[in-house]
């Protein structure tokens, strides 16, 4: 689905890698936790994804396709099969929860009847069903979100990329938003979700892949926020053999 | 569907600048009007060079007992020298340029002269002898001029041949002048309306830059987002050309015609025929650098 090849990410003027050297796999249908300190490469690690930025060196496939071979005019086409959402839900303020779904689907030129039968389908799974007609600031932070999810998954997409999407929201609310996204992930949907929230990581129980200065330090199936194992700060060099990566229930294997 | 979506985006993004909407539309108003005068000061020019070198002769001036210049010495031109100046004409040389020949002896030429400038003070002291016997060549050609002012000049009894195109010429480096002052104040303009369009553009891509990242994110393509800028810059430019198209025809139809027609009668004047010639050029000069600039501007919105 997603597989990162000794990806290394330098931005112009910072001499530190943003990523480095990172190599993963991530499978159809799983649910990922990224988590690691701000600056630790999480955003940037999203951003490849979407093409957003490429990568200085390295390989990214997503959904089979290479995208250092993707050309500028066909990344539009491939952004359709990714749903994002981010911190500050980016909802249009002037349009009401309907339309802010509905752009979506018009600016990729989708149907007028599609858009009416889709629209309504998805908004009813986030559970705003009886809120299409408001703005979204007479919307709580936790309905805005439900409608930038909404706005993410209309045109079903095979993986969703969320970027701290409870970083605004109460622990209770933020709840609400991981029961939606896992019933997403239940749908064959890939999730990838990067967040500071120890709480949520740890009542979960899935994917953990952990990041510190760009590197992939921790690689865990059924992680929490922190490794209960072994202290992070145990880790040296950054080239951890990748046997002991992503293998559920072993992460104890991972020693210096 | 995707186009009234397209046209809404255009007429909000026009309506939510409105004043720089105007600006730009007063901007190629001006800059194309000065280019459509441009244009239309060349066909003046055209046209009065086609009607004034039709009718230009060269002129073959013989001498009177009174003139020193050219060949002459006081001695008013022999019946001899008049048939050499003829001869000459009709040589195998020059017949093939000639279309047609005038004489005008010297009581003709009074006439003409006193039919002209009679009222003039001092015409009554011009007798006939005192004006010069002329012939008068129509060339076929009349850039040809050069070859018979050389040929006849040196004959005896000829003062001077003189090729009347030459008293337009002033008139013609006038017109041409005005016509590159024209164009460059028109240059100026069009550099100006471009960086407004340019400008404008940004702005309306700066207040929507949300919808440009959600639509960004969500895959719309580059030219679904970038059409409705490039139609908002269009159409803005658009309606400036159009003002100019009216303005240009205005100035053809009220000033060039009715004023200046009625001021100068057998001047030929450039008609309205010649405005809509301009009128297109106009509206095309005018879309095709609001696009460009406008696609120009936008493009940095779509960087993926």
């Amino acid at each position: 689905m997603i597989r990162f090849d000794q990806v290394t990410k330098l931005y112009k003027g910072n001499a530190r890698p943003a990523l480095n050297a990172v190599t993963l796999e991530i499978l159809r249908g799983e649910f990922v936790f990224l988590v690691g300190a701000s600056g630790s490469g999480k955003s940037s690690f999203l951003r490849l994804v979407l093409k957003e930025e490429s990568p200085s060196s390295g390989q990214i496939h997503v959904l089979g396709q290479n995208l250092g071979q993707l050309t500028g005019r066909k990344v539009p086409h491939f952004r359709r099969n990714l749903g994002v959402v981010f911190q500050d839900f980016r909802l249009l303020p002037q349009k009401n929860v309907f339309d802010n779904v509905a752009f979506s689907l018009q600016v990729i030129g989708k149907s007028k009847g599609f858009i009416q039968e889709a629209v309504p389908d998805v908004l009813k799974m986030v559970g705003l069903a009886g809120k299409t007609n408001r703005l979204p600031h007479e919307l709580s932070g936790g309905e805005q979100q439900r409608v930038a999810i909404a706005r993410a998954i209309v045109n079903r997409p095979a993986i969703l990329l969320a970027d701290e999407p409870t970083g605004n929201l109460d622990p209770s609310t933020s709840a609400g938003i991981m029961t939606l996204l896992e019933r997403i992930s239940q749908s064959g949907t890939t999730v990838i979700m990067a967040t500071h929230d120890a709480g949520i990581v740890d009542q979960m129980q899935r994917r953990v892949i952990e990041l510190v200065s760009g590197q992939v330090v921790r690689d865990e199936r059924q992680g929490g926020y922190q490794t209960q194992t072994i202290p992070v700060q145990g880790f040296g060099p950054p080239s951890m053999p990748r046997r002991n990566l992503g293998i559920a229930g072993q992460s104890e294997e991972v020693t210096k | 569907m995707r186009f009234g979506l397209v046209m809404s985006e255009v007429g909000h993004g026009l309506r939510r600048n409105i004043s720089m909407v105007i600006s730009v539309v007063l901007v190629t108003f001006i800059s194309l009007t000065f280019v459509g005068a441009a244009i239309l000061l060349q066909f003046q020019i055209g046209q009065m060079k086609g009607y004034w070198y039709d009718r230009a002769q060269v002129a073959i001036y013989l001498c009177t007992n009174t003139s020193v210049d050219g060949n002459c010495n006081l001695a008013e031109a022999t019946a001899a020298q008049k048939a050499a100046v003829e001869a000459q004409l009709k040589s195998p040389a020059l017949a093939p340029l000639i279309k047609r020949v005038d004489f005008q002896n010297h009581n003709q030429v009074y006439k003409e002269y006193k039919a002209q400038f009679g009222s003039t003070t001092g015409s009554d002291f011009v007798t006939p002898a005192f004006l010069p016997e002329t012939f008068w060549v129509n060339l076929k050609d009349p850039s040809q001029a050069d070859v018979l002012v050389e040929s006849i000049s040196n004959l005896a009894g000829v003062e001077q041949v003189k090729d009347q195109r030459t008293y337009l010429d002033p008139i013609f480096s006038a017109l041409n002048a005005a016509s590159f002052t024209a164009v460059g104040v028109a240059a100026l303009m069009l550099v100006a309306a471009v960086l407004l369009i340019a400008t404008t553009i940004r702005l309306s891509a700066f207040s929507r830059r949300r919808e440009l990242g959600i639509m960004r994110l969500v895959g719309a393509s580059n030219r679904f987002i970038q059409t409705p800028f490039i139609l908002e810059g269009v159409i803005a430019a658009l309606i400036g050309s159009v003002l100019a198209s009216g303005a240009i025809v205005a100035l053809v139809k009220y000033f060039v015609q009715d004023y200046l027609g009625a001021q100068a009668q057998d001047t030929p004047f450039i008609g309205l025929q010649d405005a809509f010639l301009v009128v297109p050029i106009l509206l095309v000069v005018g879309a095709v650098l609001a696009a460009s600039s406008a696609s120009f501007a936008i493009s940095r919105y779509l960087k993926v």
